[in-house]
């Protein structure tokens, strides 16, 4: 039966894995490899190094990141941030990447994902959407969250999968930092509107609301940074209690 | 020495990788020399059925199909899998090897596709009706029981008698096929953690 994934996300820069609370208070959290391993170690499914820098400065540091990461893990590995070109995500996917994700830069020039497709396979790209909720529905936010794009969350996701999307990540900027939980009618709606998988990002503080994402919320995979840092909530632990609640997920690892 | 054989389709890295980290002699290759003086073939693949061509125009699939015929060990991973078959429904216009039969087609409509992520394998014991198998599978060896490994595909090969193992999305489909010294998966070992790589050390020990 195919599982639901747990996707652990590390923020990266110069170098090093950190954690703050919305990109501020930046505390070091380790060395990129060494955290990636611990939370295959642990029964991550796929691990995220999110490059929270992402400028032309640091691009050679984060791809000595990814490098070093991808020698030793075995299991699938993601990058984003900062990815404007196609040449962007070549070197991304030489550093040892299997697949990348485009945010702001596939909203401003939406044939980029059928670029990056076309050339590394659709499995190979995920379109990140930053949704957040307004009067007249879910609307997508770039530049980190920053600026309103005026496009509806959903249909952008429609367009993003029929443009060559092989998965959608999808964020509630309403949830993100909370731990209150997902926002799972914006899941249930996208993964409604698309039949390629949706990855939940956005609230997670607890077992119980990773067990809603993908009930009600009708998730592919979840996506958590904070609660995996510090060991707060270990992905082993979430996983056993996601079996005993009939969650079908990889475990034992 | 095992040949990565590299038709300019994919990232080939994360397969070298992996060979690397379990210490086998491994190259990457576009030259049918190399192909030839190996001692063992590996084809991988991500993408679209047809950038299997390429093996055409390069003069890479008779090298293939004469190490096949050498008894060399092939592995076929994704696309190589679906390789061995007659043929698959996403490029009608380009043959496989037809060392398999059957042709390759899309998911029924009734789940999501591609299907991506982690899935279970059902290793088809000799003895179970319907397969033909007189020999325990030398690539699945030592496996624990349905163990998971990690998928991501739109088309999928259907289920013969050389199939070791199963997958079930939807009906069943190949995992893993077995002739003699054609193996194919049609999951990732190379990112599939423990089991993925216990399956690439067993083909390195063939």
């Amino acid at each position: 039966m195919l599982t639901k994934r747990i996707i652990a996300c590390l923020d990266v820069t110069g170098g090093r894995v950190v954690k703050g609370v919305k990109f501020k208070n930046l505390r070091d959290a380790g060395d990129p490899a060494e955290c990636a391993d611990a939370h295959a170690r642990d029964g991550a499914d796929e691990i995220v190094l999110l490059d929270i820098t992402a400028t032309s400065d640091h691009r050679k540091t984060m791809l000595d990141a990814v490098s070093r990461t991808a020698r030793t893990l075995f299991v699938p590995l993601a990058v984003g941030g900062g990815i404007r070109t196609v040449a962007d995500a070549a070197a991304v996917f030489d550093a040892g990447a299997d697949k990348i994700g485009v945010n702001s830069a596939a909203v401003q020039k939406p044939e980029l994902i059928t670029e990056i497709a076309s050339r590394f396979g659709s499995q190979a790209v995920i379109v990140a959407i930053d949704a957040k909720r307004t009067e007249a529905g879910f609307a997508v936010f770039v530049a980190g969250g920053r600026r309103s794009t005026g496009r509806d969350a959903i249909e952008w996701a429609r367009e993003a999968a029929a443009r060559g999307a092989g998965e959608i990540l999808l964020t509630s900027m309403d949830q993100d930092g909370t731990r209150a939980g997902f926002d799972c009618e914006l899941v249930r709606a996208v993964a409604q509107a698309v039949s390629i998988p949706v990855i939940a990002s956005g609230g997670a503080g607890s077992v119980s609301h990773f067990v809603d994402v993908f009930r009600e919320g009708q998730a592919d995979a979840a996506l958590a940074a904070s609660i995996f840092h510090f060991r707060i909530e270990s992905i082993e632990q979430l996983k056993r209690e996601l079996h005993a609640a009939n969650v079908p997920v990889r475990w034992p690892c | 020495m095992i040949a990565i054989v590299d038709y300019g389709a994919g990232n080939l890295n994360s397969v070298k990788k992996a060979f690397d980290y379990l210490g086998a002699n491994v190259t990457v290759t576009r030259q049918c020399e190399s192909v030839a003086a190996a001692d063992k073939i590996v084809l991988p693949g991500v993408g679209h059925f047809s950038a299997l061509s390429r093996l055409g125009t390069a003069g890479l699939r008779d090298a293939l199909l004469e190490g096949i015929r050498a008894g060399k060990p092939f592995l076929g991973i994704c696309l190589g899998l679906q390789w061995l078959f007659d043929g698959s429904e996403e490029a009608p216009d380009y043959a496989g090897a037809g060392l398999l039969r059957g042709t390759c087609r899309q998911f029924p409509a009734q789940v999501k596709s591609p299907h991506v992520g982690w899935n279970n394998l059902s290793l088809c014991d000799a003895s179970l009706p319907g397969f033909s198998r007189s020999s325990p599978s030398r690539l699945l060896r030592n496996l624990a029981p349905d163990p998971f490994v990690y998928f991501t595909h739109s088309f999928h090969a259907p289920v013969t008698e050389s199939t070791s193992a199963t997958c079930e999305y939807g009906f069943p489909f190949s995992a893993a096929v077995e002739r003699g010294n054609i193996f194919g998966v049609q999951f990732h070992p190379e990112k599939s953690g423990t089991a993925g790589l216990l399956i690439l050390k067993n083909f390195c020990e063939v």
